[in-house]
């Protein structure tokens, strides 16, 4: 049930729950994506140098402070401006971190032709917050990436465990990661907290690859276009041992990834319910009875004492 | 000829040895003059195919301690081993 403005459905937001990312093939027409490559190279000319503390070349173009809401970032003339305000990339965002969520960072990972540049699986800045608030990551592939061609790497289902940044390298290979592929034009939008890492790309072309972070305002409850939600979002009674719906958001919520075995799954899924809790505004919703057995039980027994 | 020791890391799906592996590293201290893990992803299916496969156990994960307030916290992966297998090298 897409919306006329490009906001998510309700299980495109579960499935981005139980994933961590989304992926959408070829969302930028190739007008833009051809144009965006100049732009990339005077943004890295500035960007990878200050990366590494050091002075870098100033080309005039205005470039975003930490802070900025995204409506104030790359001002027309811009491509990479036209790139975040296309109507499709406006409602993911939307969807996810609100209207006019702040700029914190942006980068350009470009690897040359030939590149063995690889990078360790890590997480992006340091050991977040608990509670369940998000930033997204925007991933803009502006051409096509082959196998072998530099697609990121990435953990599907990594997003909500808490480990620092750099202590996940000992992971050089988890069942079920993905190295990207995808025609040009295509974004991936990553929940802050997804493992990943940069790949070499022994291929001829260069690899360009732009990323920007963007953190709410607002609380991220029911962003999306909720024309579905009632249909989908399920009772706290369903329960997979009991009695259970397929076609409800508890039941997107508990894709077990090839990495996440049995009662291992389980933990996956509570931190699941919890932001999606967050999300839907529903204090009550539950997928497999975990949280509710143990809320309830605690309330009736106190009740009972009281 | 000399020893040189290669270590594998394997996270089982649980806490039994006997469990699948979901993930795996392999660091190699005879710079590529041993040999190399099997073809396949995952290279072994359980942590008891490498002991069989001739890796000897270093170390095995003490249970996940469980801390109020932290009981449905995830992080790291919990069931971490970790085999070595010693290979003579031409000094």
């Amino acid at each position: 049930m897409p919306s006329d403005d490009h906001r998510l459905t309700t299980l495109e937001v579960a499935q981005f729950v139980a994933d961590g990312f989304l992926r959408f093939d070829g969302l930028i027409p190739d007008e833009i994506n051809r144009r965006v490559i100049d732009e990339l190279g005077s943004l890295a000319k500035v960007k990878i140098p200050l990366a590494l503390a050091l002075p870098s070349e100033e080309d005039g173009l205005s470039r975003p402070a930490s802070g900025t809401p995204l409506s104030g970032c790359y001002p027309e003339p811009s491509v990479l401006g036209e790139m975040l305000r296309l109507p499709s990339v406006q409602g993911i965002i939307r969807s996810l971190v609100g209207d006019d969520p702040l700029y914190d960072h942006d980068f350009v990972h470009v690897l040359p032709a030939e590149s063995g540049y690889t990078q360790h699986l890590h997480v992006d800045a340091i050991v977040d917050t608990p509670d369940p608030a998000f930033d997204i990551q925007l991933f803009y592939f502006p051409n096509e990436i082959g196998p072998g061609g530099g697609g990121t790497r990435f953990v599907p289902g990594t997003h909500l465990r808490r480990a620092r940044a750099e202590d996940i390298s000992r992971y050089q290979n988890l069942l079920g990661e993905q190295k990207y592929t995808g025609p040009a034009g295509t974004i991936l939008i990553f929940h802050h907290g997804l493992w990943h890492a940069g790949q070499a790309n022994p291929g001829p072309m260069p690899r360009w690859m732009y990323k920007i972070r963007l953190s709410p305002r607002v609380a991220q409850t029911r962003l999306w276009n909720t024309d579905d939600l009632a249909a989908h979002q399920n009772d706290e009674t369903d329960h997979r041992f009991a009695t259970m719906r397929f076609d409800s958001v508890a039941q997107v919520l508990r894709k077990e990834h090839p990495w996440q075995l049995g009662h291992e799954a389980r933990y996956e899924l509570v931190q699941r319910v919890q932001l999606w809790r967050y999300l839907s505004g529903d204090d009550h919703f539950d997928a497999d009875y975990y949280l509710t057995r143990l809320e309830q039980r605690s309330q009736r027994t106190m009740g009972a004492r009281a | 000829m000399t020893l040189r020791q290669q270590v594998l890391y394997l996270w089982l799906g649980e806490g039994d040895l006997a469990t699948p592996v979901v993930g795996w590293a392999f660091h190699d201290g005879t710079a590529g003059k041993g040999p190399g893990l099997p073809e396949g992803e995952p290279p072994y299916a359980t942590g008891t195919a490498a002991l069989e496969a001739g890796w000897f156990l270093l170390q095995s994960p003490p249970p996940v301690r469980v801390e109020p307030g932290h009981e449905y916290v995830t992080g790291h992966l919990a069931n971490e081993f970790v085999f070595e297998r010693r290979i003579e090298v031409e000094a």
